[in-house]
C-alpha cells in the first residue's frame, strides 16, 4: 500500500478499495515502526490525524472530496499548526504551540488531506543536510550513515521511506530540492509568490517558497494544485490563477527545448553524477526534446550573493525570538540584556548563529553598500543571466547536487564546503524561478537528482516535462530496501 | 576579511548574543572565512546595476481599512512565557522611551 | 557673544485608521492591554504585513496640505534594534525613498510677518507597543495595542530660530492635520508627539553646531519651555569652555530641565534595508487627483479667504481658523448676526475665547451655540441693545437661562434709543446736579463722564451710549 502513489491512493479511496482510516492507520504504523532509524518526525499527531480520517471518509462515502480527499501528509515543522507543536526544528520553539494555522496548512484541510505529523527540519531551515536540527539528525533512508539533505530532510527521508505519501518542505536555496534529488523523490520549488508564505516561519523573505514533496512529478503536481493559490494576507504573494497542474502532465514535448547550462557541468561536478545526468539527457532527447548547450555566466556568484542575502534577511526575521511573547526563556534573568542573550543563545544552534552573525555584519553600518546592495545587484545580473537563457530554451536542466549524499559529520566543520554543495539549486530563488529534481539514477548505491528550472510560474510545463521522463524511466519506483 | 575580536563581539551585541571565549575561537575564524567567500562579488562591476530586491516586478497592495481581528489575548498569552494583568512581563524597562 | 538658535522637529502624528497600517486589528484608545493586538502585531512567527489603504490616502492628504511631493514609489524598510515593545525587534518604517517628499507650511510670526518652514519628507511607519512603568514585583508590564498603529513621521529642516517659532510650526502642523481629518492632535494621549533638535551657534555663522533631540514634550508649553531651557544649558556649556554631546535629552516638566538620556553615538546602529516582505509602493497620478477632490479647505486657503471675506487681520483670522470647529463655529455667527463679520469677530475671540479658556472647555463644548452668539451681534447692530447690556446677556446665556430674545424681554434690557425718553432723562441728571454742570460748563470737562454714569445708572445701562453722548453733549453746552 505505502509503494503506491498518492494517484494511485486516491483512485482506491475514491473506489473505495480502501477508507482514509485504513490508510493513515498503515502509516502511522510505519512511522512507529520506522522512524527510530530516520528520526524524521518531531511530533507526530495520531489522534488528530484519525479524526480527519474518519472525516475525509464520510465525505468520500457520500461521493464527495477532491483528489487528495483522504491522503495522509505530513508538514514540515516550520508550518504553523494551530494547537500543534511547531517547532521550526529549534529550542528556541520547542515550546511553541502555535496559535494558528498556516494558509498551506488551512489549504490542505481544505483539500480533505490527513495530517499525520510535523517533520524535521534544519533548525530555521539554515542547512543543507539535516544537521542542525535540536531534535537531531534525519538519517537518509538509502543509508542510515548518510545525510538525507535538507533543509527539508525530514520531509523528505518520509516520503522516500514511504512513511507517508507526500509532505509539504520550504525552499530557500535549494531546501527542498536537494533533499529530494538525495532521497531518490520528487520536490518541487515553485515560482516566488506562487505559494503564500503565511504562516510559514520565515528565513530569508525575498527567497522562501513553500512546495511539495512526493515519489512522482504527478503527485507533486496534486499536492500544488492544493498548495498553490492567492494569499491576501501575504503581500508577496501573487494573483494569478492555478491552472490543473494535473491536466497537462501528459502533453507532448517534442520541440521542447532544453538548455544545460555548461557552468554546471564543470569541475566540482562528481564525474558519476555527470554521466547519470547524461543518460537522463539522452532519455529526453529520446522523447523529442531539443537540447542545447547555455552559459549563465555569474553562476559562481550565487552561492556567495545567496549567502549576504539570505543571512541579512535572517538576521532581521530572527530578532522576534527573544524570550518576551513566546518561545524558550531562560532561567531567571537578570536584566533585560540578560533576557535577551541568554535566550537566544541558549536557543539557538551554531548555524544559525553563524548566519545571524553574518547578516547583521552585511548589514550594518558602513558595510550596507560593499556587501547588502552589492548583493542585491548581483543578484540582479543572475537573474538577467535566465531572462536570457529563457529567450533560447523552454527549461533548464541540471544536476541537482554535485555528488550524491555525503557522510554525517563529513561538511559540518566547514561551512563553506556545505554552503558549495547548493551551488545547482541556490540561483533558482535568486531569480524566483521554480525548480524540481525527480530521481534519475544511483551513484553507489545512493540517488542522484536531476534538476529542471522553468521560467516564472512555468510550473504546469516543469510537471508536464519531469512526469514525461517518468513515464519512460523508472528510477522514481525504486524504494530503499530496509523500509 | 579578518574579523577581530572588537568586530566580533560588536556584532554579537547587536544580535543580542552571548559569546563565550570558546565562541569566539569558533567563531571568529569561521565568519571571517565566510566574508572572504562573500567578497568574490567583488569580481565582477556592478557600478550600472540597479539593485534586484524582489524577483518579481510588482508593487504593494493595498488593505481596506476595517477592524478584521478579534480580541484572542487569553489564546496568545496561554504560550507566553510570564505575563500578569494582560501584560508581557520582562525585567524592568530602565531608560523612558 | 551673540548666539543664533537652531531648532528642528520631528513630529509623529498617529493615523487616525481604524485599524493597524499592517494588520486588521482595531486601533482605539483605551482598550484593556493586548487585546487589540493580534498576531502580526506580536510578531508571532510566520505572520505578514498587508499595506492599510486609509495610511496612504492620509499621507497623501499630508502631502497636499503641506505643499510637498507625493513620492510615485516608496519603500518600505527595517529599523532594527532590541526592545520589549518593539516586538519584531524591527519597526517597519521608511529610510531612502518616504512616500512624501519636500514641502513647507507657513507659519504666522507674533509681529504679523509670515516665515516659511521646510518639510524635508513624511514617511509611514508602525508605532511601538507600550512599557508600563509600574511595578510587576520587579518587572515592567508590556501592552502592545498601541503596536502597528500608524503613524506619519513629519521631519522639518533646521529653519526655526526661536522656541516661538517652533510652537508656531508645532501649532501649524497641529492644525493641518485636524483639518484634513487625519490625526486627532491629542498629545496627552499621545496621538502627536514631538521630539525637538536643538543646537546653538554663534550668530553670523554657518556652519551647525552639534544638536542634542529632546524628547518627552508633549505639550505646546513644554516645547516652548524644554527648548528655551536647553538652549540656555548649551549656550552656558559652550561659554565654559565645554563640548555639546550628540545624544538624547529628557525634558523633564517638573524640574523645567533636560537630563541626558542616552549618547546617539552609542546608539543602535539600526542596519536599515527594504523589508522583503513589503513591495513597493506605487501611487498613480489618478490616486493623488482622487485625493485631491476629497480634500477640505485647508487652513492657509481659509486664512486667506477669512481675511478677505471678512475684512479681519492676519491675526484674528488665525485665531479664528485655529481648528475647524472653530472656523465653523465662526462662520455660522456672521451668518446669524446679519452679516457683522467684525463684531462677530470680537465676541468669538474676546469674550467666547475667554470664557471657554477659563472653564476649560472646547469650542465644541461652548454651552452658547453660534446661533445664540450670532443673534446676540445682530442685536447689537440694530441697536436693541447697546454693546454693555449684551455682556450681560452673553453670562445669561452662557448659563443656559434661554434664548437671547427671551432674556431681553423677561430683564428688560432693552436699549433706550426714544429720543425723547433720553432728553428726558438728561434733563432730570442736568436738574439734579446743578454743581456739577456749572462746574463742567467751567471748562472740567473730565466731568463728561460723570453725567454718562449717571445715565446709565439711571437707566439701568440701557440707553444707547452714541445718542447719550450726543443728546447730553447737546444739553450740556447750552
Amino acid at each position: 500500500m505505502h509503494h503506491k502513489t498518492i494517484a494511485e491512493l486516491s483512485q482506491d479511496l475514491h473506489a473505495k478499495k480502501i477508507s482514509s482510516v485504513e490508510l493513515t492507520q498503515h502509516f502511522l504504523e510505519r512511522i512507529k515502526r520506522f522512524d527510530e532509524k530516520l528520526n524524521s518526525f518531531i511530533t507526530i499527531t495520531e489522534d488528530a490525524a484519525l479524526q480527519a480520517a474518519k472525516a475525509a471518509d464520510q465525505k468520500l462515502a457520500q461521493g464527495q472530496g477532491g483528489p487528495l480527499a483522504g491522503i495522509p501528509i505530513a508538514h514540515k515543522d516550520i508550518f504553523c499548526t494551530d494547537g500543534i507543536k511547531t517547532t521550526c526544528g529549534s529550542r528556541m520553539l520547542d515550546n511553541f504551540i502555535a496559535p494558528y494555522d498556516a494558509t498551506v496548512v488551512t489549504a490542505m484541510k481544505k483539500a480533505g488531506t490527513v495530517m499525520v505529523g510535523k517533520t524535521n527540519m534544519d533548525e530555521f531551515a539554515m542547512g543543507s543536510s539535516n544537521e542542525t536540527s535540536y531534535y537531531g539528525t534525519v538519517k537518509n533512508p538509502w543509508n542510515v550513515d548518510y545525510v538525507p539533505g535538507g533543509s527539508s530532510g525530514g520531509s523528505a527521508a518520509a516520503v522516500a521511506a514511504a512513511l507517508v505519501p507526500g509532505a509539504t518542505g520550504t525552499d530557500t536555496g535549494g531546501s527542498i530540492r536537494q533533499p529530494a534529488g538525495l532521497c531518490n523523490i520528487s520536490g518541487l520549488k515553485p515560482t516566488y509568490g506562487r505559494v503564500s508564505r503565511y504562516g510559514m516561519i520565515a528565513f530569508a523573505s525575498s527567497l522562501d517558497q513553500g512546495g511539495p514533496l512526493a515519489k512522482t512529478a504527478e503527485d507533486v503536481a496534486m499536492l500544488l494544485n492544493a498548495m498553490a493559490g492567492f494569499d491576501p494576507k501575504d503581500s508577496t504573494s501573487v494573483d494569478q490563477p492555478v491552472p490543473d497542474y494535473t491536466a497537462t502532465l501528459n502533453d507532448s514535448i517534442k520541440g521542447i527545448r532544453i538548455g544545460l547550462p555548461k557552468e554546471y557541468f564543470s569541475e566540482g561536478l562528481n564525474n558519476d553524477v555527470a554521466k547519470v545526468i547524461e543518460t537522463a539527457v539522452k532519455e529526453y532527447e529520446k522523447l523529442g526534446a531539443v537540447i542545447q548547450e547555455i552559459s549563465l555566466p555569474n553562476t559562481a556568484l550565487s552561492v556567495p550573493v545567496y549567502y549576504v542575502i539570505a543571512p541579512a534577511e535572517c538576521s532581521s526575521n530572527l530578532a522576534r525570538y527573544d524570550g518576551v511573547r513566546y518561545g524558550y526563556r531562560c532561567k531567571d534573568p537578570v536584566d533585560l540584556e540578560d533576557l535577551y542573550k541568554r535566550s537566544r543563545s541558549e536557543g539557538f544552534g551554531s548555524e544559525v548563529k553563524r548566519r545571524i552573525m553574518i547578516g547583521t555584519y552585511v548589514l550594518s553600518a558602513g558595510y550596507y553598500d560593499a556587501y547588502y546592495l552589492k548583493a542585491q545587484k548581483v543578484r540582479r545580473l543572475i537573474r538577467d543571466d535566465f531572462t536570457e537563457a529563457f529567450k533560447k530554451v523552454d527549461v533548464i536542466l541540471s544536476p541537482t547536487t554535485p555528488t550524491p549524499a555525503f557522510k554525517i559529520g563529513e561538511k559540518t566543520s566547514d561551512p563553506i564546503s556545505m554552503y558549495l554543495s547548493d551551488l545547482y539549486t541556490i540561483a533558482a530563488p535568486l531569480a524566483g524561478l521554480p525548480g524540481i529534481s525527480i530521481p534519475a539514477g544511483f551513484v553507489n548505491k545512493l540517488p542522484v537528482g536531476m534538476q529542471l528550472i522553468g521560467n516564472l510560474f512555468g510550473e504546469a510545463k516543469l510537471l508536464n516535462i519531469a512526469h514525461r521522463y517518468q513515464t519512460v524511466t523508472d528510477w522514481h519506483k525504486h524504494m530503499p530496501e530496509a523500509f | 576579511m579578518s574579523l577581530t575580536p572588537e568586530q566580533v563581539k560588536k556584532i554579537g551585541h547587536l544580535a543580542r548574543l552571548n559569546l563565550s571565549e570558546n565562541d569566539m575561537a569558533l567563531y571568529t575564524p569561521q565568519l571571517s572565512r565566510i566574508l572572504d567567500f562573500i567578497a568574490q562579488m567583488n569580481q565582477i562591476d556592478t557600478s550600472q546595476v540597479e539593485p534586484l530586491a524582489h524577483p518579481l516586478d510588482i508593487s504593494q497592495r493595498l488593505r481596506t481599512d476595517e477592524v478584521t481581528e478579534p480580541n484572542l489575548r487569553d489564546k496568545y498569552q496561554s504560550i507566553a512565557p510570564q505575563v500578569e494583568a494582560g501584560l508581557y512581563l520582562v525585567p524592568k524597562v530602565i531608560e523612558e522611551a | 557673544m551673540e548666539w543664533e538658535t537652531v531648532i528642528g522637529l520631528e513630529i509623529h502624528a498617529q493615523l487616525s485608521t481604524k485599524s493597524k497600517i499592517f494588520s486588521g486589528a482595531s486601533t482605539q484608545f483605551g482598550a484593556e492591554p493586548n487585546t487589540q493586538a493580534c498576531g502580526i502585531d506580536l510578531g508571532l512567527p510566520g505572520v505578514l504585513p498587508v499595506l492599510n489603504q486609509e495610511a496612504v490616502i492620509m499621507a497623501i492628504k499630508f502631502a497636499l496640505g503641506a505643499n510637498a511631493e507625493v513620492a510615485r514609489k516608496s519603500v518600505f524598510a527595517r529599523k532594527n534594534y532590541f526592545y520589549p515593545d518593539l516586538p519584531k525587534g524591527y519597526q517597519i518604517s521608511q529610510y531612502e525613498l518616504p512616500v512624501v517628499k519636500k514641502g513647507y507650511i507657513d507659519i504666522q510670526l507674533d509681529e504679523g510677518t509670515t516665515k516659511r518652514i521646510h518639510i524635508t519628507r513624511a514617511h509611514l511607519e508602525e508605532d511601538a507597543g507600550k512599557s508600563l512603568h509600574e511595578d510587576f514585583h520587579g518587572l515592567s508590564g508590556i501592552d502592545l495595542n498601541r503596536a502597528g498603529t500608524p503613524l506619519l513621521e513629519i521631519v522639518s529642516e533646521p529653519d526655526m530660530r526661536s522656541a516661538k517659532e517652533a510652537v508656531a510650526y508645532l501649532k501649524a502642523i497641529h492644525t493641518l492635520v485636524r483639518y484634513l481629518e487625519i490625526c486627532d492632535g491629542n498629545m496627552q494621549e499621545g496621538s502627536f508627539r514631538c521630539d525637538a533638535n536643538v543646537s546653538v551657534r554663534p550668530k553670523g555663522e554657518s556652519k551647525f553646531g552639534t544638536r542634542t533631540e529632546l524628547k518627552n514634550i508633549n505639550s505646546f508649553r513644554f516645547v516652548e519651555r524644554a527648548i528655551n531651557y536647553e538652549v540656555e544649558r548649551q549656550i552656558n556649556v559652550i561659554e565654559s569652555g565645554g563640548k555639546i554631546v550628540q545624544e538624547t535629552r529628557l525634558y523633564d516638566p517638573n524640574k523645567n530641565e533636560t537630563r541626558s538620556m542616552r549618547s546617539k553615538e552609542e546608539a543602535n546602529d539600526y542596519r536599515y534595508f527594504p523589508d522583503p516582505d513589503l513591495l513597493p509602493l506605487v501611487i498613480s497620478d489618478e490616486i493623488i487627483e482622487q485625493v485631491k477632490k476629497i480634500l477640505p479647505e485647508l487652513p492657509q486657503q481659509k486664512l486667506s479667504r477669512f481675511m478677505e471675506q471678512y475684512h479681519l487681520s492676519a491675526y484674528d483670522a488665525s485665531i479664528l481658523i485655529s481648528s475647524k470647529a472653530m472656523a465653523n463655529y465662526y462662520e455660522s455667527v456672521v451668518k446669524e448676526s446679519g452679516d457683522q463679520p467684525k463684531v462677530a469677530a470680537n465676541w468669538v475671540i474676546s469674550e467666547l475665547l475667554g470664557a471657554l479658556n477659563k472653564a476649560g472647555l472646547e469650542i465644541e463644548e461652548s454651552p452658547i451655540s453660534s446661533a445664540q452668539l450670532g443673534k446676540l451681534v445682530s442685536r447689537i447692530a440694530d441697536n436693541t441693545i447697546s454693546g454693555k447690556i449684551a455682556k450681560t446677556i452673553f453670562e445669561a446665556l452662557w448659563n443656559r437661562e434661554g434664548e437671547v430674545d427671551d432674556i431681553i424681554e423677561k430683564r428688560g434690557l432693552k436699549q433706550v434709543t426714544d429720543r425723547g425718553a433720553i432728553e428726558k432723562l438728561i434733563d432730570e441728571i442736568i436738574a439734579a446736579n446743578p454743581q456739577q454742570v456749572a462746574d463742567y460748563r467751567s471748562g472740567k470737562d473730565k466731568l463728561f463722564g460723570y453725567f454718562v454714569g449717571q445715565a446709565m445708572k439711571l437707566s439701568g445701562g440701557k440707553v444707547n451710549p452714541q445718542q447719550l453722548n450726543e443728546i447730553l453733549k447737546k444739553k450740556l453746552q447750552a
